[in-house]
């Protein structure tokens, strides 16, 4: 036999001591990826039966776990073939949507994927039982790769995750932030509640959007429902009150409590150039008195900075 | 024979080696396009590259504005102080997010004093000196390098809500 | 790339058509002044509607065009900037200040009518 060559024997792998070790290790893979390809069935069987025993995936049916775990088998199988992680990844990722919404838990993917890994490594140990230094060897070469495998899978699921979560609270932060058309060319927008940067921005859009939408040439900012703003809440308010001036909407600020009007003060926006009345109700009267103001001596180039 | 196994082995050892950790420039990347800027007509063809591409990726108008701005304040600061430059624009994805990367960079004077021109006077920029802060209130992240003499190179990160 | 500027009546109305570089944007901003002293008109709207961006340069040039015009005796007003336009302009930090502004061209209309009667 020259060097490089591998001899097959009964036991399956004997392997030459002059091959360099990376060589070794391909040749143990490829040893394993034969045989997990082989017990295919019997293999995938035991794990969706595990599967059902340690009562994990209770929101599928036995046959739609069955049909998952042919696909994470087969899957598995070709990533510790092709020593790839992307079409795993992508896969992960897709399953991932699918069972989400089923409301499949974080702990029940990690604890499917771990199941795999053990009656895979169970089957390595029955198979490799009477050579004790091969089945380290195929040990060696196995468990990282299928660590890493397990870790790819459960990293790819809580991403998933975490990305449904974001689009949800998006979703209902433009649920909660109503810009109410009140009269003609008069808006109204009542804060209530404690607000993000996140939430802050999508007021401000959704504002502008109404802005437009509604020709609105006076907008009535409520905030008698803020307890307390920071710097960077307080920046993004004037921020609002700019940008809709640019839209050509006057903006009276009411409800300014206080604290919220030394907040202001503290970070340099000069309140007498921004215009607040104490109340929602005085808010209004002086919203219909600017609407109906034909000529506005005060009305010089805007002032409102 | 062995060209091929060597090949296979590093990739199998690949699936060996315990995860690194992620740092920004790991993010897989995509497309890029670099607009090399000179004048200030490349300024809009800049704005346009980016914009299209963020419109490609999904962003909202809301963010492409924000987008277009950065890169025309990024370009126009090539044109004012460095001369000549370039904006790169690369799509990216990483962790299951898909973002843009902006890179505005010149071998011009630099900056001497960064921590001024970062300096954020909200209340008394009205649109003067480099605007480094205002571009960095647009995008989701910010860096920048500049060494006085040798040029200076921003980048910048939006990701897609 | 020229900007049409149309007269109607007292006022001239500019309509921006695509986006301009930074020497058309001067080269608009010398004959809007120019026609505004050559027609002796009261004001001025500029319709910004098809910017995408409203930049650092935008917003000065835009400033200094509405300071040479009522040096003029004019008075200008913008229309047409976009919400997500707007929203950018504030986040950079950039001001129109002095400059009157105008949801559209029908409410930039009013708005000059509303100006101009103060010196009647």
């Amino acid at each position: 036999m020259s060097r490089g060559q591998i001899a097959m024997g009964e036991k399956g792998v004997t392997l030459q001591s002059t091959l360099p070790e990376g060589e070794k290790e391909f040749v143990l893979l490829r040893e394993l990826v034969s045989h997990l390809r082989g017990n295919r069935t019997q293999l995938r069987e035991e794990w969706a039966r595990r599967i059902t025993q340690t009562q994990l995936l209770t929101a599928m049916s036995q046959e739609e776990i069955f049909a998952e775990a042919t696909s994470v088998y087969d899957n598995y199988v070709e990533a510790l073939e092709t020593g790839t992680l992307e079409a795993l990844q992508a896969y992960a990722r897709n399953l991932s949507e699918r069972i989400i919404p089923r409301g499949v838990e974080t702990h029940e993917v990690v604890g499917i994927v771990l199941l795999l890994r053990d009656v895979l490594a169970r089957s390595l140990f029955s198979k490799y039982r009477s050579d004790f230094a091969l089945l380290n060897r195929i040990l060696d070469a196995y468990e990282p790769a299928a660590n890493r495998i397990a870790n790819t899978v459960a990293v790819g699921f809580v991403q998933e995750r975490e990305r449904i979560i974001r689009e949800q609270q998006e979703a209902i932060r433009g649920l909660s932030t109503p810009v109410l058309q009140v009269r003609e060319r008069l808006l109204i927008l009542p804060i209530i509640g404690a607000i993000d940067p996140q939430r802050a921005r999508q007021l401000t859009e959704q504002l502008l959007g109404a802005i437009r939408t509604n020709r609105a040439k006076v907008v009535v900012i409520d905030i008698t429902g803020v307890v307390a703003i920071d710097t960077n809440v307080a920046n993004h308010l004037v921020q609002t009150v700019e940008a809709s001036r640019l839209l050509g909407a006057r903006v009276i600020v009411t409800g300014l409590s206080p604290k919220i009007a030394q907040t202001l003060v503290t970070i340099g926006v000069d309140l007498s150039k921004m215009n607040t009345v104490g109340d929602l109700q005085g808010g209004i009267e002086e919203a219909e008195r600017l609407l109906s103001y034909k000529v506005a001596p005060g009305d010089a180039p805007e002032e409102l900075t | 024979m062995s060209a091929t196994v060597a090949n296979r082995t590093e990739r199998n050892l690949s699936l060996a080696t315990p995860a690194a950790p992620v740092r920004r420039g790991d993010a897989d990347e995509g497309r890029e396009c670099v607009v090399p800027i000179e004048a200030d007509t490349d300024i809009v063809k800049a704005r346009k590259q980016g914009r299209a591409m963020g419109a490609e990726l999904g962003f909202e108008a809301g963010d492409l504005a924000m987008i277009a701005t950065a890169i025309s304040e990024l370009a126009r600061n090539i044109v004012l102080y460095a001369g000549r430059g370039e904006i790169v624009v690369r799509v990216l994805h990483h962790q299951g997010r898909q973002g843009i990367l902006l890179i505005g960079r010149d071998e011009g004077p630099g900056i001497a004093d960064l921590s001024l021109a970062m300096r954020d006077g909200y209340s008394t920029s009205g649109g003067l000196g480099l605007g480094l802060p205002g571009v960095r209130r647009l995008m989701d992240e910010f860096h920048i390098e500049s060494t006085p003499g040798k040029g200076t190179s921003v980048t910048l990160w939006k990701w897609k809500r | 790339m020229e900007v049409p500027i149309l007269k109607q009546g007292p006022y001239l109305i500019a309509s921006i058509q695509s986006a301009l570089a930074d020497a058309d944007l001067v080269q608009f901003r010398d004959a809007l002044v120019e026609k505004v002293g050559r027609f002796r008109s009261r004001g001025v709207i500029v319709d910004v509607t098809v910017l995408d961006v409203m930049d650092s340069f935008a917003t000065r040039t835009l400033r200094d065009l509405s300071q040479m015009i009522r040096l003029r005796g004019a008075e200008t007003v913008i229309v047409g900037i976009q919400p997500e336009v707007a929203f950018a302009m504030v986040q950079l930090g950039l001001r129109l200040e002095g400059v009157g502004t105008a949801l559209d061209l029908e409410e930039g209309l009013a708005f000059l009518n509303r100006m101009t009667r103060i010196g009647d």
